[in-house]
């Protein structure tokens, strides 16, 4: 057992109200420059729906991830080593602009500038890249809310599986369901974007699992780009370089959460130390595809376990981490409740980012124009434990996008959730607790004080519930030691020299 | 000292010196500055039609000048039979074509696309321009003075030769004609122009890729004890 530490995001899907809050903090911290306007490291997209590049999930398109041969053996889905160097000059899998967007801004100066005339100015959107006038036909967001819509939900290949009644249902505008996905880089344990790299610029922080792109050793090969299956590693047409999400890690190395984490106006993140083995990733991330979720869930350590903190010590792991590492709010709810799953496992590369999956409303059906909920009478409070198969949003869609199109986890969570909702409605509402009730609960598999537990971390965390942060002690890293300067240039932001195409 | 002299005796040295000196210090220095400059984001169509004739039919007859250069010897066994003389001289125009059709359409492209034009410097056009010659000169000489895989390895390896060892002779190349005095002259512009410019990635070439495991982890404290010496490193130093 070769233990390390990763710094892990979970995000709570049932709260997010997609305000894109976290984009624009993350925007303007990060990528407010010329060549990343179009990058957007965090981004929230309407499911279903076609996301952030255009069809990011289609892998048969862009080569992302790995993918198991024949004999058990991985294989990046891109391109062989040597495959991987005959495409240096042209990479047929590479997203174009279009897929992102043409970032624009408009001619404000005209608003003020134009001489007196009969109808008043308007400003014209720029393209950023030319500066010339240019027509808008896609931008940040373009999908939002888009749930029902012909371009953008239909195409959502994470539908596949849904039964065409269901689908039907979906996309009947009365009917429009959707949920929100923010996304940004999983930071993951296997991640396709470092083994992709020709250069070998792009690498993973031992201490907490970061993966950074080395500005310096980038010579804008961009395979990251097309081998990322989550198409969050981004080429700064700029700069000639490649960029990512780079977890904000001069703020957490500071005791703070990240930008997208700290500014969430719904409070959705949390943040907290995993262990794993490392020794074990490869095997897990080559499982066939029903074994995959439990592979991966299986290689994160119990940070309790007398064994897993004897091995984190001879890993050079201290007693700070192990300390987080027991207080993380994301191993509770990845390992010991089981609400939380990793965005598309069947991609194999590990992702460290957790989804607890949404709530839904009850499917209607109208009938000579009065709704009908679908549910016996005596059960009219939405009640749908038992019945998830009438949730507005299909079961098996969100066993698409979290379960590797395994129903079983995304019940369990559900279900869980929706216990824990009509045990606290019915301890305050109704003030009645009984048999009934605690019955109800542990078919969900909680007991009363597990629900109050999820209830309090779900509910009204403090923000030190939400984000517990290892100390990292950045007296003893190299940066310490060495010119702090020297390197920016590899920590995957910013630069020495001013971040221009140069000759 | 004549002009010939100069251009041919003097001028690749000056070019070979600024290509070493100003690339290490670039390396060294700057090397966030080096890289290929990919424009694929932009333009993805007309660059897959330009790009991938270019470098491949350029970088394979500079891999075959290198081998005339090395064994020329061999180039002459192997010409010593029409045929495979016609195969290889067949090859050669082929490949030059080839990368003469690339590089017309990157230029093409260059000029045409508003998105490419804006990212263009000033470099960018020279480096066009030379390389554009290069090409042109090779094809040149390949269709007026025929059969150059067979006198090249006598009128035109020692003159190199001589530059590399260095024992300059330059007036083996007073009597050439310009089409051959052009072709080397713009391969020294060439040098010099390499560190310089984005010509640089050249040297980038990844072949390191073939060896290295595929993941890569890096720990930013110094405690060499917990490494994991097959996959792990501690933070390396670019200098």
């Amino acid at each position: 057992m070769r233990v390390r530490a990763q710094m892990s995001m979970l995000f709570h899907l049932d709260k997010c109200i997609c305000c894109h809050t976290c984009s624009v903090a993350c925007k303007n911290l990060w990528t407010d420059r010329p060549g990343a306007e179009y990058m957007w490291w965090n981004n929230v997209e309407t499911r279903p729906g076609t996301g952030y590049p255009t069809g990011w999930e289609d892998q048969d398109h862009y080569k992302g991830g790995w993918k198991r041969d024949e004999k058990g053996r991985l294989k990046l889905t891109l391109h062989s080593k040597a495959g991987g160097l005959g495409k240096l000059f042209y990479n047929p899998s590479l997203p174009e602009l279009e897929d992102y967007y043409d970032p624009f801004t408009f001619k404000y100066g005209d608003l003020f500038d134009t001489p007196q005339q009969e109808h008043q100015p308007t400003a014209v959107p720029i393209s950023k890249i030319t500066g010339k006038e240019m027509e808008v036909n896609g931008g940040p967001n373009w999908d939002d809310d888009l749930g029902g819509s012909d371009v953008f939900a239909r195409n959502d290949i994470s539908l596949e599986g849904v039964d065409d009644t269901v689908r039907a249902q979906m996309e009947e505008i009365e009917r429009v369901v959707f949920n929100y996905l923010p996304r940004i880089c999983n930071h993951c344990l296997n991640p396709a974007c470092v083994a992709a790299c020709p250069s070998g610029a792009i690498y993973k922080r031992g201490e907490d699992g970061v993966v950074l792109v080395n500005e310096d050793k980038c010579k804008g090969w961009r395979m990251c780009v097309a081998a990322c299956p989550y198409k969050k590693v981004f080429y700064n047409w700029d700069t000639g370089k490649s960029e990512k999400c780079i977890l904000c890690f001069p703020r957490m190395e500071t005791g703070q959460a990240p930008a997208c984490a700290h500014s969430c106006v719904g409070r959705i993140r949390y943040m907290g130390v995993l262990l794993y083995d490392a020794d074990r990733i490869e095997e897990a991330v080559s499982l066939p595809d029903d074994e995959l979720l439990d592979g991966q869930l299986d290689i994160i350590l119990d940070p309790y376990d007398p064994a897993v903190i004897t091995a984190a010590k001879a890993s050079g792991i201290d007693d700070g981490w192990l300390d987080a590492a027991q207080r993380s709010p994301v191993y509770k709810f990845v390992k010991e409740w089981g609400m939380a799953l990793p965005l598309h496992a069947e991609y194999r590369t590990a992702a460290m980012m957790f989804y607890v999956p949404p709530l839904s409303p009850v499917m209607s059906t109208i009938e000579r124009n009065m709704v009908n909920l679908d549910l016996d009478a005596e059960r009219v409070d939405f009640e749908l434990l038992d019945q998830l198969d009438k949730a507005r949003l299909p079961v098996k869609y969100l066993a698409n996008l979290f379960s590797v199109g395994d129903e079983e986890p995304i019940r369990k969570a559900l279900r869980i959730m929706l216990a824990v909702r009509s045990y606290k409605r019915l301890q305050s509402v109704d003030q009645s607790i009984d048999k009934t009730t605690t019955a109800m609960l542990a078919s969900a598999g909680l007991t009363e004080e597990l629900a109050e537990e999820i209830y309090k971390l779900t509910t009204i965390p403090t923000i030190d519930d939400r984000f517990v942060f290892p100390p990292y002690h950045r007296e003893m890293s190299i940066e310490a030691m060495e010119d702090v300067m020297e390197h920016r240039g590899m920590a995957g932001f910013g630069a020495l020299e001013a971040p221009h195409r140069g000759a | 000292m004549s002009t010939n002299d100069l251009l041919f005796g003097v001028f690749p040295y000056v070019a070979g010196a600024l290509l070493v000196v100003v690339t290490v210090i670039r390396w060294r220095f700057r090397p966030f500055s080096i890289s290929s400059l990919s424009s694929q984001l932009l333009e993805s169509r007309r660059l897959y039609w330009g790009s991938v004739p270019f470098h491949w039919g350029l970088s394979t007859i500079l891999v075959g000048h290198f081998v005339a250069l090395i064994i020329p010897r061999g180039f002459e066994i192997w010409n010593g039979a029409p045929l495979r003389l016609y195969l290889l001289e067949a090859t050669g125009l082929a490949l030059g074509l080839w990368a003469a059709f690339g590089i017309g359409v990157l230029a093409y492209r260059r000029f045409t696309n508003a998105r490419i034009r804006a990212v263009s410097s000033t470099m960018d056009f020279v480096v066009l321009g030379v390389v554009a010659l290069q090409i042109f000169s090779g094809v040149w000489i390949a269709v007026g003075y025929r059969w150059g895989s067979f006198w090249g390895t006598s009128v035109f390896v020692p003159y190199v030769r001589s530059i590399l060892t260095f024992d300059p002779k330059p007036e083996y190349v007073d009597p050439l004609p310009f089409a051959l005095q052009l072709h080397a002259f713009t391969f020294w512009v060439f040098l010099a122009l390499m560190p310089f410019t984005r010509l640089v990635h050249i040297i980038t070439l990844p072949l390191g890729y073939l060896t290295r495991p595929w993941q890569r982890v890096v720990r930013m404290r110094e405690s060499p004890a917990v490494y994991h010496p097959a996959s792990e490193k501690p933070l390396e130093r670019q200098h």
